[in-house]
């Protein structure tokens, strides 16, 4: 008998520690890993803004024990102009790539998406697995170049070249530090393509009877998306990363021009093309900015509709807007090159097409606000998270109306007007969507509830901080204040340094915040509430699991059949104003009753 | 608020192989068209049907980045200077092209033996071993090539289009390597028996997209702008 269709290749529940918890093939156990590595990453990136914005508060300075990170970057303890930038590369990456990629995407995508779409995991175990270590190998290379060499690269996350394809004559950490840069991110790539693949094909082949899709919750929606987007812009990134690190090694060209003179030195290079990295970067840099918001805008609009107890406006026009939000991301890229130097043409063609990206970003805001109308929402630390995310998203969104006009760009492109935009829009409303979907789906993920008292404490505080924070960048940039530099000495800098004061002490208490999140975490984990298995009395599949967490296939024997909508609230049926996607019964309607 | 609502789905239906996905659920990934369940389609790809064309599309797009940057840095100084393609690269190019014939061949030929209608292994497994030996063949080959290069002194460094040559020749490579280890791989099941029509179909859609690479690129490192 030889049967070419009927072969299985499930997985039965692994006994061994090491299978179990370390090498596991178990969607859910990789995306805790996930978890796990975006907050190690996360206090890590967090740590190494502390140091950056006490510097930039207090040039001079010397922070106790800074010499054992770096002896040569801060002699004295008081921080070298080139470790300040070391550190904020470093600041960059490890948040962009390891916590606001990893944490929405990776992480609860990989939890919940099987789950979501009423699968047992994801088609490609294995790969999945690898993907999570090789992201892990990624971080390790990364972190490894703070104790290599002359340190970690300080050409910031951006590597423009030709500071980063030089060599050690640009700097410290520019050269190894590039090297061990290029290399995480190129490993990092293949992470995210391993990841992309098996998001893809589960969401497209993996789906239960009844699961249409349109049936899909709008946090599956979000991570199909989203996969799609890391498929296409980290196979762009993965190349790019390999040329740089052979102009380093190998001596190319590729990205050092011809006649270039350094500190005396006359560059053994001829010919290559600066702009072209930016291209290829920002190819990739721009779909990347949707890639860690996508999510979130998945994960909040699923929050807030469990708690307003009602669908949005249009369930389609949500998925549409975040699609065209996808698409139109790799049109919009030489945004970020405005003062590039690049032909003004080019300009105008980007500038197009960055102004037409606001208005699926408007729809998906509008949508929101327009359900949040006279919904009785339920106050709990996540849909607070929910709301704080639209809160950022739209205050950094509306200064991107600015920048996406070349001729305002170019005034404030190199300030903190641009900063103070990137970290509400992308960085703290990402965290916001990271947070809302922590305090959602620990209960399902872990069995136990989070505490909300604590919860909600973490919320006001880091709410209120990171406005404290990131609102006055925009002001410091309207007046001119440069960004990248690690002191202000310039006069008109001066009447500034106040502000930065503040602005650091602000990031110092919500840095401090986010230990009672840690600490509600860990406690939760092992003395939280033991929760039921649907405590946000939830619709979609995940909450259908028949343990709480789900068991190694998810569903246990029963296979679940989908009957309905993702989102049926404001109903009645025999559980209460919800009918669940898994329940067969019949939805009855207020005008049915009638 | 309103919904659809519709008749619960047969649950009893007859398990047909047909229905059963890779993780061995039958009828887990049925699909209803248009969201309504009494019409439901009956068949949906296994998940390596799928995944063959998110792969391909992946390194299409690694590929097309490299082709931008080639254009780009050709155009960015006047120190790109042709390279006179190494003649192996042509005999490498037929061979690659013949060993997507040969896969044809044994893909025919394991449907047949799969199916009963030839009940020895060695009829298909042949034709996987001879495509086998030309991937392996056209590996050696453009390492010959790259000697050649290198006997003429055009090392990675010493012109931007040799740099462009070795990088998407080595990339293709390591590409056709992993196509190498597929049908490694399909050959082992194919002896086992464990063959899935799924995985064959894939692992050759990936070696036929390796053969077209392989084309694409021997013409934009032929094609001098």
């Amino acid at each position: 008998m030889h049967d070419m269709s009927a072969h299985t290749v499930q997985h039965h529940a692994p006994t061994s520690f090491i299978r179990k918890h370390v090498f596991s093939l178990d969607h859910k156990v990789i995306g805790k890993q996930y978890y796990g590595l975006a907050l190690v990453a996360v206090m890590a990136g967090m740590f190494l803004s502390w140091l950056m914005r006490i510097h930039l508060g207090w040039t001079n300075y010397a922070i106790p024990g800074l010499h054992i990170l770096s002896a040569n970057g801060a002699p004295g303890n008081v921080m070298t102009p080139e470790y300040y930038l070391q550190l904020m590369t470093m600041h960059a990456t490890i948040m962009v790539f390891f916590v606001l990629t990893t944490a929405p995407f990776t992480a609860f995508g990989n939890y919940f998406l099987p789950i979501q779409v009423g699968a047992e995991d994801m088609p490609f175990p294995h790969f999945n697995m690898m993907s999570f270590w090789v992201t892990f190998v990624g971080f390790l290379v990364l972190m490894s170049s703070f104790f290599v060499g002359e340190g970690p690269t300080l050409g910031g996350w951006t590597q423009y070249a030709p500071l980063s394809a030089v060599g050690s004559v640009g700097g410290p950490g520019e050269g190894l530090g590039v090297v061990l840069w290029a290399a995480s991110i190129g490993i990092f790539c293949i992470g995210q393509l391993l990841g992309s693949l098996n998001f893809i094909t589960t969401t497209l082949d993996m789906r239960t009877r009844g699961m249409s899709m349109w049936r899909l919750p709008l946090s599956a929606w979000s991570w199909f998306i989203t996969s799609v987007m890391g498929l296409t812009a980290f196979a762009v990134l993965m190349p790019a990363c390999i040329l740089l690190i052979l102009d380093h090694v190998a001596g190319t060209s590729f990205f050092v021009p011809g006649n270039l003179v350094i500190n005396d030195q006359l560059q053994p290079h001829s010919g290559g093309s600066t702009l072209l990295w930016q291209h290829l970067f920002w190819f990739f840099g721009h779909p990347e900015v949707y890639i860690a918001i996508i999510p979130g805008m998945g994960i909040v609009s699923h929050i807030l509709i469990t708690n307003m107890r009602k669908p949005l406006l249009s369930h389609r026009v949500m998925v549409y807007s975040m699609g065209a939000l996808a698409a139109l991301s790799y049109m919009v890229y030489g945004h970020h090159m405005f003062v590039s130097g690049m032909n003004p043409v080019s300009s105008l063609a980007f500038s197009f097409p960055t102004l037409v990206i606001t208005i699926p970003s408007t729809i998906v805001v509008l949508m929101w606000l327009g359900s949040l109308y006279g919904a009785k929402l339920r106050i709990n630390t996540a849909s607070l998270f929910a709301l704080g995310f639209i809160s950022m998203f739209i205050s950094g969104g509306v200064s991107g109306f600015f920048l996406a006009q070349p001729s305002v760009d170019i005034m404030l492109h190199a300030t903190y007007f641009v900063v103070g935009h990137f970290h509400m829009v992308m960085g703290v409303a990402a965290m916001f969507g990271i947070f809302g979907g922590t305090y959602f789906w620990f209960p399902k993920m872990f069995g136990r509830m989070m505490n909300e008292t604590l919860g909600k404490l973490h919320f006001w505080l880091t709410f209120v901080g990171a406005y404290c924070i990131f609102m006055p960048f925009h002001y410091l940039g309207l007046a001119g204040n440069v960004r990248r530099y690690q002191a202000f000495v310039a006069d008109y800098l001066q009447p500034l340094i106040p502000v930065h004061r503040f602005i650091t002490v602000a990031a110092l208490l919500t840095g401090a915040a986010q230990l009672i999140f840690l600490y509600n975490l860990i406690h939760s984990r092992f003395w939280g509430k033991p929760a039921t298995d649907n405590p946000w009395e939830a619709t979609s599949l995940e909450w259908s699991t028949p343990t709480t967490p789900p068991p190694h296939n998810n569903f246990g024997d029963k296979v679940p059949v989908v009957y309905h909508d993702p989102y049926q609230y404001g109903v009645q049926s025999s559980v209460g104003d919800y009918v669940m996607q898994a329940s067969p019964e019949k939805v009855k309607t207020a005008h049915d009753e009638a | 608020m309103a919904t659809t609502v519709h008749e619960p789905p047969r649950t009893e239906t007859p398990r047909d192989p047909r229905l059963t996905n890779s993780s061995g659920n039958a009828g887990r990934n049925l699909v209803p068209a248009e969201g309504n369940l009494r019409a439901v389609r009956d068949y949906s790809p296994p998940p390596a049907s799928t995944g063959i064309w998110v792969v391909l599309a992946s390194i299409t797009m690694t590929f097309a980045a490299l082709t931008s940057a080639l254009i780009v840095r050709q155009g960015s100084a006047l120190d790109w200077h042709h390279l006179v393609l190494p003649r192996i690269l042509y005999l490498n190019t037929i061979v690659l092209l013949a060993s997507s014939i040969a896969l044809e061949l044994a893909r025919r030929r394991v449907g047949a033996f799969m199916t009963g209608r030839r009940d020895r292994v060695d009829y298909p497994s042949r034709w996987l071993y001879i495509t086998l030996f030309l991937g392996l063949f056209f590996v050696a080959g453009q390492y010959v090539a790259w000697l050649q290069l290198r006997a003429q002194g055009l090392f990675l460094a010493t012109n931007p289009n040799s740099s462009f040559f070795y990088v998407l020749t080595a990339l293709h490579a390591v590409h056709v390597s992993g196509g190498l280890g597929g049908l490694v791989r399909v050959i082992s099941r194919l002896h086992r028996s464990v063959l899935r029509k799924s995985t064959l179909d894939a692992t050759s859609h990936y070696w036929h997209f390796m053969g077209a690479l392989w084309v694409y690129l021997l013409l934009l490192l032929w094609i001098k702008i």
